[in-house]
């Protein structure tokens, strides 16, 4: 048999598209979190928060209203992307004229009063969420088993991943959303309402990770520490790539979800800090991060 | 009116002098520390909290004409965050004993700590046999399971079915060092291999890597040597991967009702696991557990039932030494036999392990449950002696080797 690195071909493959799962949740929240931090200029500690919510929407909206899968894959976004405009509009816009830790501090309490509130009304243990029917089972590769739903995961991440991208590099919105960020009085005095502008932005930031959250559901436990387990990797996603580039945090996502799939087989131990020694290493070679534009 | 006052002042006078004579500083204080907010917060958590409170309510209250106040506080899971705050109570808060201590690292710590100062800990929550074994402590009791008798249940069935090669996912903490240690001795005494194993963090969401490690293991069996919320998501997992469909079985070492809820019956049908209670195994539990389910919105596993039982018989103990003095309790815990909701022929050992019978359990299918969290047929009971190591082979230098 081949062997790469001292373990065999097809393990290794395995763990490779494992990976690759993984990396698909860290490209999608990061790129959230990029395209806020990209025209906001806020640190969204509530990243993780509204993850979270998604799941818990898709949960809600399950047991409750009898809405499936696929339903909640397009409403439970819709759902948390109008609670994170709410939520700018009425809070976090207050804050643009302050100091950015401002926001920080904002999001970060915004975050722990969801968690605290879910962790009261459900536990911490969290609730089971199904696989949908159609997406039941696995199949063979020949070198691992994978099961369809994780294969769903990674084509669905990456079309949401490209199609963001997409969004605000080649449409007109997307430039509007730009120029805002580069000068938002002269983009202004061209007739362009700028705080609508704000509000759409961290809404769509909200709904891709409510996005992540319904998808994550049927693999996790929808629990309300789901978010907060994940945020931090994601922050060091973002950080890596370079704060606010958007094809950046994508890349990125990936390759750390690879990295980190690759230790799990050669040093297990070290898997969650792996991301981090990756990031202090980013840091002191590159410090505007790897896509990131040297300020 | 002024009567009233100089009544009442004498009142207080004469039941805080009979307070001295009893109960050191005029009441006894029990604080319950443990996993309030992360991985183990169902397995314990601020169940544990209400099993205590409603154990001294059962009690009346009171013990030897004092209040007892039950504390709590959150050590999410770290041993110096839970050193700290135990110190604090000790010192500065009065608190006589510390309970539940969930957490191998947590409960290793603080009995450490508590040995020091002099003070009782009853270890419902944590498993490591290290307890009552080299890091024994006179002041230490260990209460409602650890690592070997979940090793000779869970992992005794399974090698008896046929499950001879292993394969460990295994917590990367003291408790599941333990677990794996004491399973792994047990299957090889018994015949069986172990062909390997795996180490996660604490707190691990994606398995598969492990999974796809220890299904390409070839073993028959895989031991997951972890507990709380980390084995739940194992287990979804380890289905996803068609772990179980293809031919392997899993043993859920530690896991118990709360997170068989958590999982649902869907999921977890089929388990076999260990547990020392079970609500619905005799009138008196399944009374016991209404009772701990209306307070609490969930029925009680081990945990939360050993919290009880303990707290019970720590006031109980008071009572019968007549003083909170811990080495007077303590001599009074290790001589008295416990009889309870939990257990009705326990028995404390010199290294402090309570004795008792423990349970093996199959849970049960969707279907053949029909009143809620009616969730484990009980297959067979472990007797203590068999269930917990010989007191004198424990390693524990209080007990003559």
């Amino acid at each position: 048999m081949m062997m790469i690195f001292g373990i065999p071909l097809q393990a290794f493959l395995g763990q490779l598209l494992i990976g690759l799962i993984n990396g698909s949740f860290y490209a999608l929240l990061s790129l959230g979190l990029a395209v806020i931090f990209g025209l906001l200029r806020v640190i969204n500690f509530a990243h993780g928060a509204q993850y979270m919510l998604g799941a818990f929407a898709a949960l809600l909206l399950l047991s409750y209203l009898g809405i499936n899968y696929w339903v909640a894959l397009i409403i439970a976004p819709l759902l948390v992307g109008l609670f994170g405009a709410i939520v700018e509009r009425t809070m976090l816009s207050r804050l643009y004229k302050l100091d950015p830790l401002y926001g920080l501090l904002f999001t970060f309490g915004l975050a722990l009063t969801i968690e605290g509130t879910f962790r009261y009304l459900y536990g911490a243990a969290g609730q089971p969420y199904s696989v949908p029917p159609a997406l039941a089972g696995g199949t063979n590769l020949g070198f691992m088993f994978l099961p369809i739903y994780r294969g769903w995961v990674v084509v669905v991440s990456l079309v949401a991943c490209i199609g963001t991208w997409l969004l605000i590099e080649k449409t007109r919105l997307g430039a509007y959303l730009r120029a805002a960020t580069e000068d938002t009085v002269l983009v202004q005095a061209f007739g362009i309402n700028v705080p609508l502008l704000l509000t759409l932005t961290y809404g769509l930031g909200s709904a891709l990770a409510a996005f992540a959250g319904v998808l994550a559901a049927p693999i996790y436990q929808v629990s309300p520490l789901m978010g907060t387990n994940i945020i931090i990797v994601v922050f060091a996603v973002v950080v890596v790539g370079g704060m606010g580039s958007i094809m950046g945090a994508i890349v990125t996502g990936y390759m750390l979800g690879i990295a980190e799939g690759l230790t799990k087989v050669f040093y297990p131990e070290a898997s969650n800090i792996v991301i981090f020694v990756i990031m202090a290493v980013v840091l002191l070679l590159r410090p505007a991060g790897l896509f990131g534009k040297d300020a | 009116m002024r009567k009233t006052i100089i009544a009442s002042v004498a009142l207080l006078l004469a039941s805080s002098t009979a307070a001295f004579a009893d109960a050191s500083d005029g009441k006894v204080k029990i604080g319950i520390l443990n996993d309030q907010s992360g991985v183990y917060a169902n397995f314990g958590g601020k169940y544990s909290y209400e099993a205590a409170k409603m154990a001294v309510e059962d009690y009346g209250g009171k013990v030897l004409g004092v209040p007892v106040e039950v504390v709590t506080a959150d050590h999410q899971n770290k041993a110096d965050v839970a050193s700290n705050i135990a110190r604090q109570w000790y010192d500065t808060e009065q608190v006589d004993s510390i309970m539940e201590l969930t957490s191998s690292s947590v409960g290793l710590a603080v009995q450490a700590l508590s040995k020091e100062k002099k003070k009782i800990t009853i270890n419902t929550g944590a498993a490591t046999t290290e307890l009552t074994g080299k890091q024994c402590s006179p002041y230490g009791f260990h209460w409602a399971y650890d690592t070997h008798a979940l090793a000779v249940g869970t992992g005794g069935a399974l090698v008896k079915q046929g499950g001879d090669s292993w394969f460990f996912l295994t917590a990367d903490y003291a408790f599941g060092y333990s677990l794996e240690e004491n399973t792994g001795n047990y299957v090889k005494e018994n015949g069986g291999t172990v062909v390997g194993s795996v180490r996660h963090p604490l707190a691990t969401t994606d398995y598969s890597s492990f999974l796809l490690q220890a299904q390409s293991s070839g073993a028959k069996v895989i031991g997951l040597a972890n507990a709380g919320l980390d084995t739940a998501n194992s287990i979804k997992q380890a289905a996803e991967f068609g772990i179980v469909a293809g031919g392997q079985r899993l043993a859920a070492l530690l896991f118990t009702l709360a997170e068989v809820h958590g999982l649902g019956l869907e999921a977890a049908q089929g388990l076999t696991l260990t547990e020392g209670f079970y609500w619905n195994r005799t009138p008196e539990t399944a009374e016991f557990g209404k009772r701990f389910l209306e307070r609490t919105g969930a029925m009680p596993n081990m945990v939360h039932a050993g919290t009880y039982s303990a707290v019970t018989q720590y006031l109980k103990a008071i009572e019968k030494a007549g003083s909170d003095d811990a080495d007077a309790v303590s001599k009074a815990l290790h001589e008295m036999p416990v009889s309870d909701i939990f257990t009705d022929n326990g028995k404390v050992a010199a290294n402090g392990r309570m004795i008792h019978d423990m349970y093996l359990m199959q849970v049960k299918k969707p279907g053949e449950s029909d009143i809620p969290w009616d969730y484990y047929t009980v297959l067979a009971t472990i007797p203590g002696d068999q269930a917990f190591i010989d007191p004198a082979k424990s390693g524990c230098d209080l007990v003559k080797q």
